[in-house]
């Protein structure tokens, strides 16, 4: 029995994050459109997204499938095949544009100032190379460097990520490798060039809680190392309130609540948001019914007219002469707090859910 | 064992007074072949190894655990789906666990199973109508001039438009196929579902509907559940006893609330203290997470003893030399563990 028997388990303690101060955007979205013309027509999968972060600091992106939230994270790094996807607006990445960049300049970017660590790491690492072959490729392509330079790099960037004994690891193929192995690899894989801008695209959907919770400790940890700023995708709002800084709320193509963590998943105050809260159960306390969203998301085919939530919302007849489905909510700061931004017609959204949402949630 | 059964019309036995379904030390042993220069040697992946579980009437069980512990071969060996390489399974007091499939067509009528994959669990080829009438006809349900209005029936009360019937599977969304499933299921009038992560490949607002729906069908129909599931706040909403496997054994089982707030064995106290609560923003204070050192051993070779142990940061050598019995440590709340006890101050100390 090794060290660990002490008796007392070994805990970390999840200490409420401490916002960076308010820095110059690394990464600034402003006005993304990305479209797919299809056989059954055009494909709004993003419309008119904006959002900034800053270096250190970490933005996590919710929404439901088909709301745009990986469409608009492959844009970032530039990975949308341009004979199929219709990109508009202005991507900035540490200055440089990257909506229109050419296929050469792209390949510098991508892997070196930018990355991303996938949902499934499965079906992410080739079955056919040894992980330390994968690390190295993606260390060479971006640095001159020897394959033995390289692959000491590799060895170090295992070890780095909690990978257990690395110098023999980095010989085995990703079958060998566990699930959370795999996904760690991928992550050392990632940051492998120290890249300023980290990607992660629902890096724990696939991995069992406890893998879960060392996965998103050692985003944190990694993030705090190499000052990165991180936008993190997913749709468990759990994980948000433990990992991120910001959050983006995504509806239908578009953003519709955007601000700092604790005030959106505290008191939101879009009707959305709402439901989406009103639909977790609880882990304490006595059950409560849950109160889900009626009907389903909208298809990106037809997006409806006006809000893009009003055939789902219980609130749209508080709001006068049609508003609701017939013009489209500007995101602006719809209390008087400016820091945060929402995409929803009603008057005083705030006292709404202190006085109606609230008392009904989980 | 067979003196004191009776047998109903439908040609189901039944012991009087016995429990709807008991497990008792299932074992499922899977065949294997080793790596390499072992190639020739046969090993066993012990998926489940000696599972006890008990299920009455109408009440809905959850089975919690993380990929590989086992929980889904158990929902496959209660439905029958696999044959058990040991033990029983007793529906109503008679042991199904080694029956012929002639000897189980009535018992496959009451013990039903959603699947977890709404996208692949339903014949693309078929109508709604044709998947949901199946199940009737099959089981000999209704005369084939009642079909057609049983099915609409049935589709009405999962929440479908039994207009629908003539639809196919790619007409709908996620959530309404998991609800097809869910209709295919009830057209047997079941006395138990099994439904294995039925909400896991759904997006929250539609997991909630299912969620509603099926509590739904519990209240009014009296139907009893195994709930497979990996997402703990989920399996709290719905279930009224929680058993959490571990490595192909249950190593704690008790009432909700009990496990979900006294947990005693150590896997179950590492599990809860890992979810991520979203309610850290309304002002409840974190609690610190027990992080587990190490992988989930490989099912072809377990540790000795308690398999946790490995893992363990209480593991003693006793643990390595003496199974722990799944005993009763609290009121109806069973641990395997040889230091079974209430978290103690150092795992749920709140952060000032």
């Amino acid at each position: 029995m090794s060290d660990q028997t002490t008796g007392v388990p070994h805990t970390v303690t999840r200490v409420p994050r401490e916002a960076a101060a308010n820095e110059e955007a690394y990464l600034e979205v402003t006005d993304l459109q990305v479209q797919f013309p299809t056989a059954d027509g055009l494909v709004r999968a993003v419309q008119g997204l904006s959002y900034s972060v800053p270096l250190r600091r970490t933005l996590a992106i919710v929404g439901e499938s088909g709301s745009g939230k990986s469409v608009s994270s492959m844009a970032v790094l530039g990975l949308h095949d341009r004979k199929v996807a219709r990109i508009s607006g202005s991507i900035k990445v540490g200055g440089r544009e990257v909506v229109g960049m050419s296929d050469k300049d792209l390949e510098g970017y991508r892997g070196g100032d930018a990355a991303m660590i996938f949902q499934d790491p499965q079906s992410s690492l080739h079955p056919y190379f040894t992980i330390g072959n994968q690390i190295m490729e993606s260390y060479r392509t971006h640095n001159n460097v020897s394959k033995k330079v390289a692959k000491e790099r590799a060895i170090d960037m295992l070890g780095r990520v909690g990978i257990p004994n690395p110098r023999r690891r980095v010989d085995q193929y990703p079958h060998e490798f566990s699930g959370g192995m795999r996904q760690r690899a991928m992550i050392a894989m990632a940051l492998v060039n120290d890249p300023k801008l980290l990607i992660a695209d629902e890096p724990t959907t696939a991995l069992d809680v406890t893998v879960q919770a060392q996965i998103l400790d050692l985003i944190s940890d990694l993030q705090r190392d190499f000052g990165s700023a991180v936008v993190f995708i997913t749709h468990d709002l759990g994980v948000v309130a433990e990992i991120a800084d910001d959050i983006l709320v995504m509806y239908a193509g578009t953003a519709i609540e955007h601000g700092p963590v604790n005030k959106i998943l505290g008191e939101p105050l879009h009707p959305y948001a709402w439901g989406l809260l009103e639909s977790i159960p609880a882990l304490t306390g006595e059950p409560q019914p849950l109160h889900p969203i009626p009907g389903s998301p909208p298809s990106l085919l037809a997006v409806p007219s006006g809000c893009p939530f009003h055939p789902r919302c219980e609130f749209k007849d508080r709001v006068p002469d049609d508003w609701c489905t017939t013009l489209r909510p500007d995101l602006i700061p719809r209390t008087a707090d400016l820091g945060r931004t929402s995409r929803c017609h009603l008057k005083e959204p705030d006292k709404v859910f202190e006085t109606e949402v609230l008392p009904r949630l989980p | 064992m067979t003196a004191d059964t009776t047998t109903a019309k439908s040609g189901i036995r039944s012991v009087p007074g016995a429990p709807l379904l008991e497990l008792d030390n299932v074992k499922m042993h899977f065949k294997t072949k080793g790596e390499g220069f072992l190639a020739r040697r046969t090993q066993w992946v012990q998926a489940v190894d000696g599972v006890d579980l008990t299920v009455r009437p109408g009440e809905t069980i959850g089975l919690v655990g993380e990929s590989g512990c086992g929980k889904s071969t158990t929902a496959r060996l209660i439905t029958r789906l696999l044959e058990p390489t040991a033990g029983e399974i007793r529906y109503q007091g008679v042991d199904i666990a080694h029956m012929s499939e002639r000897q189980l067509r009535p018992y496959r009528r009451e013990i039903q199973l959603i699947f977890q994959d709404p996208y692949s669990s339903l014949n693309p080829r078929h109508t709604v109508g044709t998947i949901v009438g199946t199940a009737l006809r099959t089981h000999g349900l209704v005369a084939k001039s009642g079909e057609l209005s049983r099915v609409q029936e049935l589709l009405e009360v999962v929440g479908l438009n039994p207009e629908h019937y003539n639809r196919y599977p790619h007409e709908f969304s996620g959530g309404q196929r998991q609800r097809i499933g869910i209709a295919r299921a009830l057209a047997a009038r079941p006395k138990i579902i099994v439904a294995d992560e039925p909400v896991s490949a759904l997006d929250v607002s539609i997991q909630a509907q299912v969620m509603n729906l099926l509590e739904n069908l519990r209240a009014e129909l009296g139907i009893a559940f195994v709930f497979i599931a990996h997402d703990l706040g989920v399996v709290r909403h719905f279930c009224d006893r929680v058993a959490v496997m571990y490595l192909g054994r249950v190593v704690e089982e008790g009432p909700r609330d009990a496990l979900y707030e006294k947990p005693q064995h150590p896997y179950t106290q590492a599990l809860l203290s890992a979810v991520p609560d979203i309610g850290v923003v309304r002002g409840v204070p974190p609690k610190n997470r027990i992080r587990l050192v190490g992988d989930v051993p490989s099912p072809v070779d377990p540790p000795s003893g308690c398999r946790f142990r490995t893992r363990c940061w209480k593991a003693q050598d006793i643990c390595a030399t003496e199974d722990p019995a799944l005993i009763e440590r609290a009121p109806a709340q069973r641990v395997a563990c040889h230091f079974a006890e209430p978290p103690t101050e150092s795992i749920l100390a709140e952060t000032a």
